[in-house]
């Protein structure tokens, strides 16, 4: 009666990872209501500089109440659905995009679509770059959100380059190779590779080398590279951000056949934490994407009501500036908090400059070195920890034992909580092999974990 | 290899059609009441500009709805970071009692069936990947709206199959004609999943009869399909016979909540006419089916409501004495403004479909036409563009069958715009036809092209051009 997509589960939302959320749901961490909740620590939000957006709409009422020089423009944004955007805040967008890398690059605003939110920017970039049955090579881990934004409705397969944490999970030369060759052995045409830098779950920015090899192999290939920079204003730390206009750039590659094959993909919920707001965007040198795209857009375009309260607060430079390094500075002081806070427990971190959360290295504490273990660990530090972290392998890590901790989601005592709550796993964790006592000790068993699809949405 | 897919490289987003030249001519040159008064006047745009006053007026009392303020406490924190694909509680609420509100409270609808999408747009393609996979079709009465061929059919891989419908009995749907599409699609090795009727009807401006929706209820349950009722225009229903939802007549029918057709049976829904508030992308789909409101719920990630929206619109729509007499208001003056069309179009000696709802009106221009055929037509149309400087939408781009209908809309332009608009009109029609009651005197042919201005300083051209960006209905 229905369609296969509506009806099987390729819409990826069985993972366990959205059942971590569910626990959370059942029983969320109140600092006052209740204090033995689960922790949320699965959820890549920015919640630390609202008190700054929220001042300053406060002192420019216009840009909420849809003025312009205390003049209505609701009327005006009301019947305003034009698909290609609305020219003040595209404006806006792309000089916020330029000072975010430095203004090393330009960006042109007719080159820019807009978007309901980067989850709708992915989707549309593989129907216009893909077809059904094709396939794009992204490196592990990734986002687990990808397998549905980019396969369920267009059919489009992702197949994996393999990263690991031998080298800091850096792209190389051959794991692209290799990827390209797995690929070609399941007679699937490759189209593009698609990173995201700064990476989610990692939290690092890429290397110049790595541009460089990405560049190349996409050379080689020829093949599209999409970047989704959602989280570009999110480094906090050197080396500094990268983006892949800019790679290109510093390479002139101008005129080259492959700079109309890169592809940039931006949000404002990451960096300015407005998830609600969804506002996405696509941004190619290729006018043939970005005429099909904008039509593609139709199908998620971003309020106008929306696109004007942005484009008042992005014109105002000044607020812009201090926002972005208060910003940083805050998420540099909260990801140097959790970093401490692990250690004192006695675990490490994959050294990282950007992004909201950290990628952590729990291998030690595995039974063994299987990704059994790791949902064992998991299910411990969810159930009986009241942690809801997010296990590697939802991220497609081929090495079992790493997990994504966010900390820009939660206040500075609730992380403080979560860090006691950490060096209380991993304490009983070491007395538990020191005494050898039998796993089923510790497996509660008033816990039922359910593996039928879930109503959740997955958040970054 | 081909370097993009064939969604991007092919014309198959439909925006290649005539429909979308109009507009661009438009856009070359816009009629302005000061600055251009020899422009084009749209008249091919389905906006509501009707009740604008009401809203603003209602914002300027209620500062909280906009201001990210509850009860005097600011929720923007909470707002920014509401991204949950279930919708804001509060506006399904208001959204589901809005509705029911336009439907005479003859329906009570639950706000766990309903999903919030960007934009009705949004909720039609999501419905089809829903519910019918790549070469399988879907039903659709002739004449529709232009958009379906790209909002239905581009990204998902679905053919439409038309139902036939014509001027012979004011365009309803029958038994016939339905089942001759169903043959039809069958004979193309098309599987049907269902069909998708507009009620209100964009084009005709006309609601479907009880009748009508009753054959099709029985319809679907023959033939195992699907109903899809696009009601958008629901609140724009302005004349008598009232609207009837589908809704209200699975209730009538006593359909049990458990039979397949009750599960087969869903609205969609948008604020974008009824409301006039196209840019703030608010559309939904109701359905009675759990599984296709959990696929369609993960489907609205693509394109969710931003919440800053859904807080001002949940406030609105919760002020019942707003909607009470907004709805009454909208009706009002969306029928004076078809009577003013109806009139100036009489005066011209052209008449229309009679219509009881929507934005425009189905005009019979059939004798205007050099011959019956939709050459013809294109050149009448093509007239009138550049000719007459009104922007009309031409029958062919909604698949009517018969040559010589257009649609023209009412509510997006002042009176007094339209008032002019029915003067060209009338002028044209007296230059260039045998209309004795237009003039009194007699043409001595219809085909003059002789007089006025020639057609070749207007360059025609065909092919796509990416300047028509609005695609409102």
């Amino acid at each position: 009666m229905l369609s296969r997509k509506a009806s099987c589960d390729s819409h990826g939302q069985d993972s366990s990872y959205f059942l971590g959320w569910q626990e959370y749901e059942k029983n969320p961490y109140d600092q006052v209501k209740n204090p033995n909740g689960i922790i949320q620590m699965g959820l890549a939000e920015n919640q630390l500089s609202f008190d700054r957006i929220e001042s300053w709409l406060a002192s420019n009422p216009d840009a909420l109440e849809l003025k312009r020089n205390r003049e209505s423009v609701f009327r005006e944004l009301a019947l305003f659905q034009d698909y290609n955007g609305f020219p003040a805040f595209k404006n806006e967008m792309v000089e916020f995009m330029a000072n975010m890398r430095g203004n090393k690059v330009k960006f042109d605003p007719s080159k820019l679509v807009l978007t309901a939110g980067s989850t709708s920017a992915n989707e549309t970039l593989m129907f216009c770059l893909a077809d059904p049955g094709e396939a794009f090579l992204l490196p592990i881990p990734y986002y687990p959100g990808f397998d549905r934004d980019l396969k369920w409705r267009t059919g489009v397969e992702i197949v994996p380059i393999k990263c690991t944490s031998e080298n800091g999970y850096k792209i190389t030369e051959s794991a692209l190779q290799e990827a390209y060759q797995q690929a070609q052995k399941f007679n699937l045409k490759v189209k593009g590779v698609l990173v995201t830098n700064p990476s989610n779950p990692l939290g690092t920015t890429m290397t110049r080398l790595e541009l460089n090899h990405l560049i190349d192999f996409a050379m080689e290939k020829e093949i599209h590279i999409i970047s989704d920079e959602i989280y570009s204003g999110t480094v906090f730390n050197s080396p500094s951000f990268i983006s892949i206009a800019e790679a290109l750039t510093e390479r002139n590659l101008e005129d080259d056949e492959v700079w109309n094959r890169c592809h940039i993909v931006y949000s404002l919920s990451k960096d300015l934490g407005l998830p609600g707001f969804r506002v996405g965007m696509i941004y190619s040198n290729n006018q043939t994407v970005v005429s099909a795209a904008t039509k593609m857009s139709s199908f998620g375009l971003v309020s106008s009501q929306t696109q004007y309260t942005l484009s008042q607060m992005l014109k105002d430079k000044k607020f812009t500036a201090n926002y972005m390094k208060e910003n940083q500075r805050r998420l540099k002081r909260r990801k140097e908090m959790l970093v401490c806070g692990l250690k004192g427990a006695g675990i490490r971190c994959l050294e990282s400059n950007a992004g909201l959360f950290c990628w952590v290295d729990m291998r030690h504490l595995l039974r063994s070195n299987t990704f059994e273990a790791e949902k064992e660990l998991w299910k411990k530090v969810v159930c009986e920890f009241g942690l809801n972290i997010s296990p590697g392998s939802s991220c497609h890590c081929s090495e079992p034992g790493w997990f994504r901790m966010c900390f820009a989601n939660m206040s500075e005592e609730t992380l403080m909580v979560a860090m006691q709550r950490v060096k209380a796993l991993v304490d009983s964790t070491i007395v538990h092999q020191q005494t050898g006592l039998s796993k089923s000790r510790w497996l509660k068993s008033k816990w039922v974990f359910q593996l039928a699809s879930y109503e959740r949405e997955p958040d970054r | 290899m081909r370097m993009l897919s064939r969604n991007a490289t092919f014309n198959s987003h439909g925006q290649d059609s005539s429909y979308f030249l109009g507009w661009q001519e438009y856009e070359k040159n816009p009629y302005h009441e000061v600055h251009n008064t020899n422009g084009i006047i749209q008249m091919g745009l389905a906006e509501n500009q009707l009740c604008f006053d009401l809203l603003e007026s209602w914002l300027a009392k209620n500062p909280e709805a906009a201001a990210f303020k509850k009860n005097g406490e600011s929720i923007f924190a909470e707002l920014a970071l509401f991204q949950d694909y279930h919708g804001l509680p509060a506006f399904k609420k208001a959204m589901v009692d809005f509705m029911a509100e336009i439907r005479g409270n003859k329906v009570t609808l639950d706000p766990n069936h309903l999903v919030l999408t960007a934009g009705a747009t949004s909720a039609n393609e999501t419905f089809i990947f829903c519910l019918a996979d790549p070469g399988e079709a879907v039903l659709i009465p002739t004449p529709y709206y232009p958009g379906f061929d790209r909002d239905l059919k581009w990204r998902t891989g679905v053919e439409i199959v038309p139902i036939h419908c014509t001027s012979s009995n004011g365009f309803q749907i029958t038994e016939t004609t339905l089942e001759e599409a169903y043959q039809e699609a069958e004979k193309r090795n098309l599987r049907v999943k269902g069909v998708l009727v507009t009620n209100p009807s964009n084009p005709l401006g006309t609601t479907m009869t009880r009748n009508e929706l009753y054959l099709l209820l029985s319809f679907v349950e023959d033939k195992g399909i699907h109903l899809i009722s696009d009601e958008i225009y629901s609140g724009t229903a302005f004349s008598s016979p009232s609207f009837i939802s589908v809704m209200e007549v699975l209730k009538d029918r006593n359909c049990d909540k458990n039979s397949e057709v009750w599960q087969r049976v869903h609205v969609v829904y948008s604020l974008s006419k009824d409301l006039g508030l196209p840019g703030f992308r608010v559309g939904a789909i109701y359905s009675n089916d759990d599984m296709v409101v959990a696929a369609a719920t993960k489907m609205s990630s693509f394109g969710l409501v931003s919440s800053q929206t859904q807080h001002l619109l949940s406030a609105m729509l919760s002020d019942k004495k707003l909607t009470k007499n907004y709805i009454a208001e909208n009706h009002k003056r969306l029928k004076q403004r078809q009577k003013n069309l109806v009139s100036g179009l009489q005066k011209a000696g052209i008449s229309c479909l009679n219509g009881n709802a929507g934005l425009f009106c189905w005009v019979d221009m059939r004798h205007l036409l050099r011959s019956n055929t939709f050459e013809a037509e294109m050149e009448l149309w093509k007239k009138i563009v550049y000719e007459v400087h009104l922007n009309i939408s031409p029958g062919s781009s909604c698949h009517c069958t018969e040559p010589g209908w257009f649609r023209v809309c009412f509510a997006n332009l002042p009176e007094r715009t339209l008032d002019l608009a029915m003067q060209r009109l009338k002028a044209f029609v007296g230059e260039y036809y045998n209309v004795p009651e237009v003039n009194g005197r007699s043409q001595s042919s219809h085909l003059s092209h002789s007089r006025g201005q020639s057609l070749t300083k207007w360059v025609s051209r065909l092919s796509f051009d990416d300047r028509c960006s609005i695609h409102g209905r």
